[in-house]
């Protein structure tokens, strides 16, 4: 018994140890962005990690003298637009998949299918020209109008709707509700875990883009932020890593924030998403 | 072009008229036909316009030679397919993107598997652990991209300063070749790692907890348990992630673009940085496009393997 217990006490060493090296490997280049940020980066040049003058001074220089604020506006404005248009367009395409009954309908669910297999990265040329013919080059439209639907959110509300129960269909038809007053009243409300699911995907992959705005974006006025810091990166002094490390800090804090109370339902989701 | 693009689709919406079903005395479904027409049009008309035709356009544009406007010229055939395959530069560009794919994925499914097996032990702190391990889940690429900059940075860094401190020689990270393919899978497996771990941790969280008793039980060893009870029965999510992570390490650009801008020498040439570089800075859209199609091809296998094997499981 006495050996069974060291045994586990054996175990249990080893396993906080795997976990801490585990979480060195991940969490030390965010501690040592943030912890650099707090540092004059004339120490961090010389190769220092500490420095007897801790402060704010990074933020306060990377708010004031760069447009970070802006490009984070920017960024905010363009995800949030394209998270709503993504659940509206998405999930009435994916309703027409499963509650209308109209002649092709698979077919056409097949060609949405097909898209999904079509990477945006290999169509930049066309779609470059295509909106530049349009007249938004530069402009927020550029970055939000490609992508107000997507087959894959599509794809993922339509395997969400499949699950609602046949009975609340029929009990809708009773009622007399028509297609519009079910799909809000029901369909929606029904299956919101998956739609949240969408629109932290959505709001996501729309935060990330990095290719896109980089072809179709000339100012501060409308570039997001990750073509923000790399403007910044490529203007400012490369060497002005205190600045660069704040303007990281500055953009990764909401995003770690809305993960941490979006983690749950994104879970869910992704998981959904992965066993059906 | 753009209404060319639309409209077979349109077509297959309208064509419904001929088939109503008048045995009732009236179609129970004549108004879905409106309401599909609202409901769809909006997202068929983007994905015509933003996916369809573009993919046809690029297509077209690899058989011709364009000038500076990205307008064809010359219709030469196939051969700019020849000659890219032809041509030393690309195909090292094709291995380096293979080397990077796979590099890629072999290790973000094993450490997201390691991450994701001790982080499901119910032991104190454990929350913690969970939340860190997610982490990098809400890391884009230009921040990524600033964190491994300082870490790989030759006199800075904290890798040479750790180097410095051994007395061994710092490496030049991203000045070296080889290195430089290093540093990049390192940051990406790195910004890979929160995704990995979330869809694993959701698997492993599924697999039956009788299994597990059952072989306690029988008495059976706890890396038999994993490798003959675990890896099978998340088997499907460990394919999966392989197959979302191979596509998107096919689309690398962003950690590419900022971290060695496809050098030194062109060791981190990716496919995807390659056609930026093509058509954006030299301007030779109809290569640029033949390098689209190539790539288009490549991920177009990948995700059909995908959904032929999801299709397989709804069924099953």
């Amino acid at each position: 018994m006495t050996q069974y217990k060291k045994r586990e006490k054996i175990q249990r060493v080893f396993h906080y140890s795997l976990l801490v090296i585990l979480t060195i490997f991940i969490i030390i280049p965010f501690l040592l962005g943030f912890w650099t940020s707090l540092l004059p980066t004339a120490d961090i040049s010389k190769g220092a990690l500490w420095s007897s003058h801790i402060s704010l001074d990074n933020y306060v220089t990377a708010i004031t003298q760069t447009p970070i604020i802006r490009y984070l506006f920017n960024s905010l404005l363009i995800s949030l637009l394209t998270m709503f248009a993504q659940i509206i367009f998405c999930s009435m395409s994916a309703y027409s998949f499963v509650f209308l009954k109209f002649k092709g309908r698979d077919m056409l669910f097949y060609v949405f299918l097909a898209t999904m297999m079509l990477p945006f990265e290999a169509e930049v040329i066309p779609n470059f020209t295509t909106v530049r013919d349009l007249g938004l080059l530069n402009h927020y439209a550029v970055m939000i109008i490609p992508f107000l639907t997507s087959a894959f959110g599509t794809f993922m509300l339509r395997q969400a709707f499949l699950q609602i129960p046949a009975e609340l269909k029929e009990a809708g038809d009773i009622e007399g509700l028509s297609h519009w007053q079910y799909y809000y009243k029901v369909v929606m409300p029904y299956s919101r875990i998956s739609v949240y699911t969408l629109a932290a995907y959505s709001f996501l992959s729309s935060w990330n883009q990095y290719l896109w705005p980089m072809l179709t974006t000339f100012s501060d006025n409308f570039r997001p932020v990750q073509d923000g810091l790399r403007q910044l990166q490529s203007q400012e002094t490369f060497n002005n890593w205190g600045m660069i490390q704040a303007s990281a800090a500055i953009i990764i804090i909401p995003t770690l924030i809305a993960l941490f109370f979006g983690q749950h339902y994104f879970k869910s989701g992704l998981n959904e998403g992965a066993i059906k | 072009m753009e209404t060319q693009a639309k409209n077979p689709n349109f077509n297959i919406v309208s064509k419904k008229k001929k088939s109503v079903d008048l045995s009732l005395g009236y179609n129970p479904y004549a108004k879905d036909k409106r309401y599909a027409v609202l409901f769809l049009g909006p997202s068929l008309l983007i994905l015509a316009i933003f996916v369809f035709y573009p993919m046809l356009r690029t297509i077209y544009l690899s058989l011709f030679l364009t000038n500076n406007l990205g307008k064809p010229t010359v219709f030469i055939g196939l051969k700019n397919y020849f000659s890219l395959l032809s041509s030393s530069s690309y195909i090292n560009s094709l291995i380096a993107t293979l080397i990077y794919v796979i590099a890629v994925s072999i290790f973000t499914i094993a450490i997201g598997l390691i991450l994701a097996q001790t982080a499901t032990k119910k032991i104190a702190g454990i929350n913690f652990f969970r939340t860190v391990f997610s982490a990098t889940m809400g890391v884009s690429v230009s921040v990524a991209a600033i964190f491994w900059l300082f870490i790989f940075n030759p006199s800075v860094g904290l890798l040479s300063q750790l180097f410095t401190a051994l007395n061994l020689t710092p490496i030049n990270w991203l000045t070296e070749p080889g290195w430089a393919m290093t540093a990049v899978v390192i940051s990406t497996v790195w910004m890979n790692l929160g995704f990995t771990f979330l869809i694993f941790f959701g698997a492993l969280q599924s697999v039956p907890y009788t299994l597990y008793e059952a072989a306690q039980i029988e008495g059976v060893s706890k890396s038999y348990q994993f490798f003959h009870i675990t890896l099978p029965m998340i088997s499907p999510t460990i394919f999966f992630v392989s197959i979302i992570t191979l596509i998107e390490s096919f689309k690398s650009f962003g950690l590419i673009d900022l971290m060695t801008a496809g050098g030194p020498n062109n060791a981190t040439n990716l496919l995807v940085y390659r056609i930026y570089q093509d058509a954006f800075l030299n301007g030779n859209y109809g290569l640029a496009s033949t390098e689209s199609v190539i790539l288009a091809i490549i991920i177009a296998i990948f995700t059909f393997i995908q959904f032929k094997v999801l299709e397989k499981r709804v069924t099953y």
